[in-house]
């Protein structure tokens, strides 16, 4: 693998931990399963890079791609908390309404940006080469994403969230209204999953509308690998695996694809993370059987 | 104080499975007074107190907690006026989150939770000294996760919990029923020291009639979703197992058949 190609791996793991933490939020906080983040993704990428082509500001047009998203995500949550339609149903009448609404809000399937200006312009002209300035551009928006989400989990209005997705009678109990912190973590998730996409189409200069095929299985590859190699009852330190997990995912992908010997294509991608994920959550299953 | 009148509860109106959970129960329980409440099962005693609690919306009737009606209101709403223990120790908390953690989130019950910390160095002080008082040893593993504590422990820690903040009743659902024998003693000795030290107003389910004659101040007992027997004071003190027995006998004019009732 060359060098190039390797942070071109960490980029791009370092897009996807923004996926991986939104997953994180729904799947393991709300106790969650969301699919919607396969819609939300290229909504997110979409709606980025129509705006940025139209002459908005980068930065304003990642912050509109998050509301994007986390507009999607408050679909999902009235589906279920105020409809009551079982939680990977709703998550998934969104995500196939949010492929027709993406090719509504890009007008066409692609959109180039390459020639645009994006939020990463300013920093090429430093004197670094592209292909370290954004994993570096990412990874420090990374660390604050992990800093304001753990911050947040630690707080009286986080906590409450967490009991949500944990004991929903006790913390109703506790006076918390779990709808609320259904939606709000929802939204939350689903925010920082259109900033992955909004990220992804200026770091690669595109957006398509089906770049979210199978975001959620990278985004739980993310967050098993990332509790296999940091488990901690630490929220803080869990993000982190998190970023860490999505990161090595990428580059083992890079040394499979790179690896004559096994013979893979890129388009054997999906399969690969499908097989990877299964083993992830089947292992420990396996490992707990044989001890007992 | 509660004041609960013409209460009415139907579960499942209008199906062939319609059951008449609460017939009608008026019942009006004063500031600071310990009530235990007995019965057979089906008789109407955790529809009672999910009613008080708000998890049993009733079809009938008004429910009062200190001079405000909350029949319409939800559980969240309520939990500002009722704290409750439930009978399964794993309900009670969060297995995943910390003992702080657990603590910190019954010390903002009833409160608008904010963005601040939720476990600061003063909230843990203070928690260290509420657990000490359990004599558990548990206040040296504030942060380990409630899920490594066996059931007793949780359960202890639920009673904390819900005595943590004011609030006028406290609610018991059978909450020792799950524990080892020498555990719900310990449990049940530290309800009565909670119970006396803040006069809270109590209603304890048990499926003891032991346990409710030797706990609270005065016993109801339900059957088929109606207040039987009501008894305080000097009426109360002088009773035995046996005696309650023989006034379920004459009020209903059947045999108590429920032997679970008895022993204990």
């Amino acid at each position: 693998m060359t060098s190039i190609a390797f942070w071109g791996a960490v980029e791009l793991g370092l897009v996807y931990a923004f996926v991986g933490i939104g997953v994180y939020l729904a799947f393991r906080i709300l106790d969650f399963p969301d699919l919607t983040v396969d819609g939300s993704f290229p909504l997110g990428a979409g709606v980025a890079a129509v705006l940025i082509t139209s002459g908005v500001n980068p930065w304003l047009a990642s912050l509109a791609a998050m509301v994007a998203g986390a507009m999607a995500g408050l679909v999902t949550a009235t589906l279920n908390v105020r409809f009551k339609i079982l939680h990977l149903l709703a998550s998934i009448l969104t995500m196939i309404a949010l492929f027709s609404v993406n090719l509504r809000v890009m007008g066409r399937p692609n959109i180039a940006i390459i020639t645009q200006e994006t939020v990463l312009t300013p920093f090429y002209s430093l004197g670094i080469p592209d292909y370290y300035v954004r994993p570096a551009f990412v990874g420090v928006l990374v660390a604050v994403a992990v800093f304001l989400v753990a911050r947040f989990l630690s707080s009286d209005f986080g906590l409450a969230m967490r009991a949500t997705g944990a004991n929903q009678r006790m913390a109703r109990a506790n006076g918390i209204d779990t709808g609320v912190h259904v939606y709000t973590g929802m939204a939350l998730s689903n925010a920082l999953v259109g900033l992955a996409g909004a990220l992804f189409a200026q770091t690669n200069g595109f957006a398509d509308v089906t770049s979210g095929l199978g975001t959620i299985v990278v985004g739980l590859a993310a967050v098993i690998v990332g509790e296999t190699l940091l488990p901690s009852r630490y929220i803080a330190l869990a993000l982190v695996g998190c970023v860490l997990g999505s990161v090595v995912y990428r580059i083992a992908v890079q040394l499979a694809l790179s690896a004559d010997v096994i013979g893979l294509k890129a388009s054997d991608l999906n399969l690969a993370t499908a097989v990877l994920v299964t083993i992830a959550l089947v292992l420990p299953r396996l490992r707990g059987r044989g001890s007992a | 104080m509660i004041r609960i009148s013409d209460l009415g509860v139907v579960f499942g109106k209008g199906t062939p499975l319609e059951k008449r959970a609460i017939e009608k129960i008026d019942l009006e329980i004063s500031e600071g007074e310990f009530v235990s409440v007995i019965g057979s099962n089906g008789a109407g005693k955790s529809t009672l107190l999910g009613a008080v609690a708000g998890d049993v919306l009733p079809d009938r009737g008004r429910i009062e907690v200190g001079d405000v009606d909350v029949t319409r209101w939800r559980t969240a709403k309520r939990a500002g006026l009722v704290a409750r223990v439930f009978q399964d120790p794993l309900a009670g908390s969060c297995g995943t989150l910390t003992i702080e953690e657990n603590l910190a989130l019954a010390l903002s019950r009833g409160t608008r939770r904010g963005l601040g910390l939720a476990v600061t160095r003063a909230r843990r002080a203070a928690f260290v000294e509420r657990v000490a008082e359990l004599g558990l040893g548990l206040e040296s593993r504030l942060a380990d996760r409630m899920g490594l504590l066996s059931g007793g422990q949780r359960q202890a820690l639920s009673l904390l919990m819900a005595t943590m903040t004011e609030s006028r009743v406290l609610l018991l659902d059978e909450h020792t029923a799950a524990l080892d024998p020498g555990m719900a003693e310990f449990v049940l000795d530290l309800t009565r020291r909670i119970v006396e030290e803040r006069g809270l107003t109590t209603l304890m389910v048990t499926h003891s009639m032991r346990q409710a004659l030797d706990h609270g101040t005065r016993t109801i007992m339900l059957h088929e979703g109606r207040i039987i027997l009501d008894v305080s004071g000097a009426e109360r003190a002088g009773l035995g197992v046996d005696d309650l027995v023989e006034m379920f006998r004459k009020v209903r004019g059947q045999e108590l058949s429920d032997d679970a009732l008895l022993i204990g």
